[in-house]
């Protein structure tokens, strides 16, 4: 049993707690907008935020999860930083097959939220885990600086 | 890939799909009574009293595009007000076959193309129903009558919106041969429309194929053969069978299956279980024998794929050769290969149905209820959102394993490959060896070429195509022996080899390695004669004007002939696939340790007559994006039979920090139109390491780049 929270929601999974949280989340809870991609923490298309970190939830086992606070691509409308994502990665129109996404839009999240104003080397940075097949990259670093813009301006 | 000159055999093999080549008008109007919307007048569009437009789709949406582009020619000819289009997914139906390929699939850069007409004709025929509806109404001619964002206009002022006309509309018969609009006359196509699928894919609530749950679900993850033609000689799951939540082991002939109630037990069975392989003769396999049998078979090709004037005696001052060379790749989809499958009853009653990113849901009815012995209307295709397509989800491996397994255990079961299990079990782009000469005379311009390319036969592969009576597959030479260079004397010619591995569709198919192959050498040839590469391609495009243009226009974009800053160069190549024209001017610069880096690629493209220039531009420029990592990084390696990559921190791919600026620019041609989704990938490799030539000085002719070879000493 592991005892957390999930998009501000107290959770007790009952798996294994070396099951690796993505699963935990997509199918004890059927959190799916996170994605499996490589289970080796490779291709980010499992990010989640741990207590506000980034993470990549196919290697994070449950049991690190304890006590903590999980953040899903669900819950990101939920906050001011996820939803200038959003409404920047609709601007742009970035997703082309979309299944990177959810990892790219976490990953982009947590960038600003604490740096509202990314160098071209923050982006890469932050970014460079989060693997897009589809070649959207250039979409994706547009959108972050216009939700970095759009969070100045609402600061 | 085209499929048109084997429909014969892929239908066959399809089993169930029907012959006939139907349009949307095939679906009489039986959606009337499963769904509440009046207007209902063809199989592609329902419109409801909300003068809600949905717009059904049957092609697969893998990112490029499709779930907009079909409504977009729908609602060009129905003059529907874009903002109440809607779009669905459809189901499994003969108004939904892809008349290019005889079936209902995706693939080849085919949706456009092959639904330009009969898409809009449905539309154009709703259009025409909604128009006599308000004539009868207004009692006056319909040919007085023009229409506008779903608002029919008659004389004095009159309107009517389409929502108020659709019951009595649904009373007239279709018409069968509706007027389509003039290009002059459109006003959705040629914009750059936002995706319909967007707002789904950011709020996270598409559902891939990964995404299906249903009550009573396994989990199952299998190891599948690691060599090709590999058999389990001996599988001991008791280890596996141990693992809590592990429910049932399944040999299947692809492999071993470890069934449970969630994919983390389901994987630590798979990777518990002990399996003695029996690899065969692919035991001997490894890179370096596939190269050899290669080169062997480039050097002997005898197999004419195209031969003009004489070669023999062609004169020439001097000879320019070069071998060339590519691996086998992945594709590498971001959303590993899944499929549930639901079987339940038998023999007459057995039904199937099945949750899937495929491409070939048409063949996939025929084929499963093959595989399932049950008939094939009672199987049920649902086509998911698919995480990348590239080819590889044309073919049907996962969901064959995900109805056997669902078969044999009697539950439903959702069908996971590990990234690694898919890697390592085949379906890959084919490796390739060519040789190529050429005679130049005394102004450097080639007076006659040869080439003999070797690689192994995607037709032969395919399970639908065959070999035409010339031994030449298509898709082997496609690009290459269909070259736009003006060469008096030319013989190219394919040499079959079949080292083992199972080779499949990949994105942009042959042309992925033969504009490599063609261009590089193009480049070549302007080095040995010491001209422009730009300036030499244009003096050969001489009978080839697309080409030509959207060269110039790429080349004028990308400022060339300027100067760079020191340490860059550039490079051009050209290549026209699924009838569109891309040409790419890349800068590239090297590190000391022999580090090609990309920054700009500029890129022009003929796709004749546009749907949707926003799409466009995304996908020529994301095309490039999967050549690019091609070139720069992907190859798979054979040991003892075994590949020896299987995530992507052997097999990378390229990341944002390595992502080059982009420019797209379209020629508006006004041609008929051209496919997109794959043409943007040809170019790029050649272009790169042109650019790699010029600031070096060393040819690049193996695949992916070897920073070993540019290293600094």
């Amino acid at each position: 049993m592991i005892d957390c929270t999930v998009n501000g929601k107290a959770t007790r999974l009952d798996v294994d707690p070396d099951t690796p949280l993505l699963w935990a989340l997509r199918e004890d809870l059927q959190l799916t907008g996170t994605k499996f991609g490589c289970g080796m923490a490779l291709c980010g298309a499992c990010t989640v935020h741990l207590d506000g970190q980034p993470v990549r939830s196919c290697s994070t086992p449950v049991s690190a999860a304890a006590g903590k606070q999980v953040t899903t691509v669900e819950a990101l409308a939920g906050q001011p930083v996820g939803r200038a994502v959003q409404a920047a990665w609709i601007a742009h129109d970035v997703p082309q097959c979309g299944y990177c996404q959810s990892g790219q839009m976490m990953s982009a999240s947590a960038l600003l939220a604490t740096n509202k104003a990314p160098t071209d080397a923050d982006i890469d940075a932050a970014m460079s885990g989060n693997i897009c097949r589809c070649g959207t990259y250039n979409q994706i670093r547009a959108a972050i600086k216009d939700a970095a813009g759009a969070l100045r301006k609402g600061a | 890939m085209t499929l048109t000159t084997s429909r014969r055999e892929f239908l066959l093999s399809g089993g169930a799909v029907a012959a006939t080549l139907t349009i949307g008008f095939a679906l009489p109007r039986t959606g009337r009574a499963m769904d509440a919307a009046p207007f209902h007048p063809s199989a592609w569009l329902r419109m409801g009293s909300d003068g809600v437009v949905t717009v059904i789709c049957g092609s697969s949406e893998m990112g490029q595009g499709v779930l907009t582009a079909i409504p977009m020619l729908l609602a060009e000819e129905l003059d529907a007000d874009w903002s109440q289009v809607r779009v669905e997914q459809a189901p499994v139906d003969q108004a939904f076959t892809n008349p290019m390929f005889g079936t209902q699939a995706t693939g080849g850069s085919t949706t456009v193309r092959a639904h330009w007409e009969p898409v809009r004709r449905a539309g154009a025929a709703a259009r025409q129903m909604l128009v006599s509806a308000a004539a009868a109404q207004w009692g006056v001619d319909a040919a007085q009558l023009r229409t506008d964002k779903s608002v029919v206009h008659g004389p004095d002022g009159k309107q009517a919106s389409y929502a108020s006309l659709v019951e009595a509309a649904a009373k007239l018969p279709v018409p069968d041969q509706p007027t389509l609009k003039s290009r002059t006359d459109f006003r959705i196509l040629g914009q750059p429309l936002a995706r319909l699928d967007t707002p789904s894919k950011v709020k996270a609530t598409a559902q891939y194929g990964i995404d299906v749950h249903l009550p009573g679900l396994k989990v199952a993850v299998m190891a599948r053969a690691p060599a090709p033609g590999a058999k389990p000689k001996s599988v001991d799951d008791s280890q596996a069978k141990a693992v809590k939540g592990v429910r049932q082991v399944i040999t299947l002939p692809s492999g071993v299956a470890v069934l449970a109630d969630g994919y983390w037990a389901a994987k630590k069975g798979r990777d518990a279980l002990v399996i003695d392989w029996d690899l065969g003769a692919a035991s001997q396999l490894s890179s370096a024998s596939i190269s050899a049998m290669l080169d062997e078979g480039a050097r002997q090709a005898d197999k004419v794929a195209r031969e003009e004037g004489n070669v023999k005696d062609a004169p020439a001052a001097r000879r320019v050769q070069a071998r060339y060379e590519v691996p086998y790749l992945a594709h590498a989809c971001m959303e590993p290969m899944n499929c549930t499958a639901w079987v339940q009853g038998t023999g007459d009653d057995a039904t199937v149905e099945i949750w899937a990113g495929t491409q070939s849901q048409g063949p996939a009815q025929g084929i499963l209820a093959n595989v399932a012995k049950a008939s094939p209307a009672k199987v049920k295709v649902n086509t998911m959102m698919l995480g990348g397509g590239f080819g590889r989800r044309f073919a049907p491996d996962f969901t064959i394993d995900a109805v056997l397994l669902s078969k044999i255990s009697g539950h439903p079961v959702k069908l996971i490959y590990t990234r690694e299990d898919d890697m390592a079990a085949g379906f890959y782009r084919p490796a390739g060896v060519v040789h190529i000469e050429a005679g130049l005379d005394a102004d450097g311009m080639p007076t006659w070429l040869t080439a003999g390319e070797s690689s192994p036969s995607i037709m032969a592969a395919s399970g639908f195509m065959k070999i035409p009576d010339n031994g030449v597959d298509s898709f082997a030479v496609e690009g290459l022996a269909d070259h736009p260079y003006a060469v008096p004397n030319q013989r190219i010619a394919y040499g079959r080899r079949e080292p083992g591995p199972q080779v499949w569709f990949w994105r942009s198919v042959g042309h992925s390695k033969n504009a490599f192959f063609i261009e590089s050498f193009i480049d070549e040839l302007a080095a040995a004669a010491g001209k422009d590469p730009f300036e030499y391609r244009r003096a050969l495009l001489v009978k080839s004007p697309r080409h030509k243009a959207v060269l110039e226009l790429a080349a004028a974009k990308a400022g060339w002939g300027q100067p760079l800053p020191a340490g860059t160069g550039r490079g051009i190549a050209v290549a026209d696939s699924f009838g569109s024209y891309v040409a790419q001017v890349a800068e590239v610069s090297v590190a000391d340790d022999g580090t090609a880096r990309v920054h700009r690629v500029v890129a022009a493209v003929d796709c004749g007559q546009t749907v949707n220039p926003e799409i466009i531009r995304r996908q020529i420029e994301g095309a490039m994006v999967y050549g690019l990592s091609a070139a720069l990084y992907g190859r798979l390696d054979f040991e003892g039979g075994r590949v020896q990559q299987g995530n992507f921190n052997t097999y990378p791919v390229l990341r944002m920090s390595d992502m080059p600026r982009v420019e797209v620019h379209i020629v508006d041609s006004g041609e008929k139109p051209g496919g997109i989704g794959e043409p943007g990938t040809p170019p790029i490799a050649p272009a790169v390491t042109a650019a790699i030539f010029a600031v070096t000085g060393k040819r690049i002719r193996t695949l992916p780049v070897d920073p070993a070879l540019l290293r600094k000493a």
